[in-house]
């Protein structure tokens, strides 16, 4: 899918969020759903599966936001990207969901890989010190991702501030190969 | 003659005869026989002689020519043997030649020969010694391309069994204390 393909559905996605006035929600929802979609082979195998029905494929996300408390809308959205054939997008259009909620709030997105789970304050925290480190406000959105090993990649637009184990083991690596 | 008349005189009845000698014939005899005898020889020498002499000549010609036939024979047959024995010359001359130019030959392929070996097994041993380089450096390469996989696969091992929830709090914690430097 072109950028330009994904910037459209998350235009529309998020138009018709911040018009209901939970573009925010909407936001975070989007991007658990994503993290979800990314870490879980048998789930974004079956989003994905075009030859597998719509409203299967409709039902499972369905299943996955219910009893969550997620906003109705979300799954209305979600289920209409699906539908449309998007579901192997899923994970750019929440992103440029991100950064158009950031956007309409003067902020940045800031993409963090950790191989652990946050927690909150440790989010809070995180986000003013990469604040200081852009020079902007920034939302940070968590990605669990165990091939960091450990500490954290954090990326706010071009900038990427690398404090991974993995990129470490990495450098060992070429150091002795 | 006397053998006759005593026969025929014995015969007629025990004729008694008696020869003037007991050796030679009687005169008349002698003269009749004599006679008799030449007109034999004259016949003879007449009609028998000139048969005789023309078929002595022939059989004198026939074996003249045969042995003019066969004097040719010998002179045809020395001259093959002469041929012969020029071609025989001329073969071993030849053969002399071909053996020579055989000789130079082998001596040329030989010597050629040993010159290309001699390129060759350089050559060769060139590639050898390439070779073995080649595979040493490779061999090097990869020895020391596993060791750097094996390091690595060991390095991350150790880490990921040193990286317990507290370590894995410390490093976030070290990077949310640090980033903000960053700029």
């Amino acid at each position: 899918m072109s950028d330009a393909t994904t910037n459209a559905y998350a235009k529309a996605l998020a138009d018709i969020a911040e018009a209901e006035g939970v573009l925010a929600r909407v936001d975070a929802e989007f991007t658990a759903v994503a993290a979800a979609y990314e870490s879980n082979d048998q789930l974004r195998s079956t989003i994905g599966d075009q030859a597998i029905p719509v409203e299967r494929r409709q039902g499972i996300v369905e299943q996955l936001l219910a009893g969550k408390g997620a906003h109705p809308l979300t799954a209305q959205l979600l289920g209409m990207v699906i539908g449309a054939g998007r579901g192997r997008d899923l994970s750019a259009i929440a992103s440029a969901i991100g950064n158009r909620n950031a956007s309409s709030q003067g902020r940045a997105v800031a993409e963090v890989r950790s191989a652990v789970a946050l927690s909150e304050d440790q989010q809070r925290r995180l986000g003013e010190q990469l604040a200081k480190a852009v020079g902007t406000e920034v939302n940070v959105k968590v990605i669990v991702d165990p091939s960091v090993v450990g500490g954290l990649v954090a990326t706010v637009g071009d900038k990427v501030i690398d404090g991974s184990v993995r990129t470490k083991l990495d450098r060992v690596k070429a150091r002795l190969s | 003659m006397s053998f006759l008349v005593s026969l025929l005189a014995s015969e007629e009845g025990h004729l008694t005869y008696e020869t003037h000698s007991w050796i030679l014939p009687e005169t008349a005899e002698i003269i009749y026989g004599g006679l008799a005898s030449v007109i034999v020889f004259a016949a003879l020498g007449k009609f028998a002689l000139p048969m005789f002499k023309k078929s002595l000549a022939a059989r004198t010609e026939r074996i003249q020519k045969e042995m003019d036939d066969a004097q040719a024979i010998r002179d045809t047959a020395e001259g093959e043997a002469s041929r012969i024995r020029t071609a025989l010359g001329d073969i071993q001359s030849e053969r002399a030649k071909i053996l020579a130019e055989a000789d130079a030959q082998a001596a040329a392929v030989l010597s050629d020969g040993r010159t290309r070996i001699t390129a060759e097994a350089a050559d060769l041993e060139a590639k050898a010694d390439a070779d073995i380089a080649a595979a040493a450096g490779r061999v090097n390469d990869e020895l020391k391309s596993e060791i750097a996989r094996l390091s690595s696969v060991a390095a991350e091992r150790v880490v990921k069994a040193a990286l317990n929830d507290a370590a894995q709090q410390d490093l976030i914690e070290g990077f949310i204390n640090t980033v903000g430097a960053a700029r």
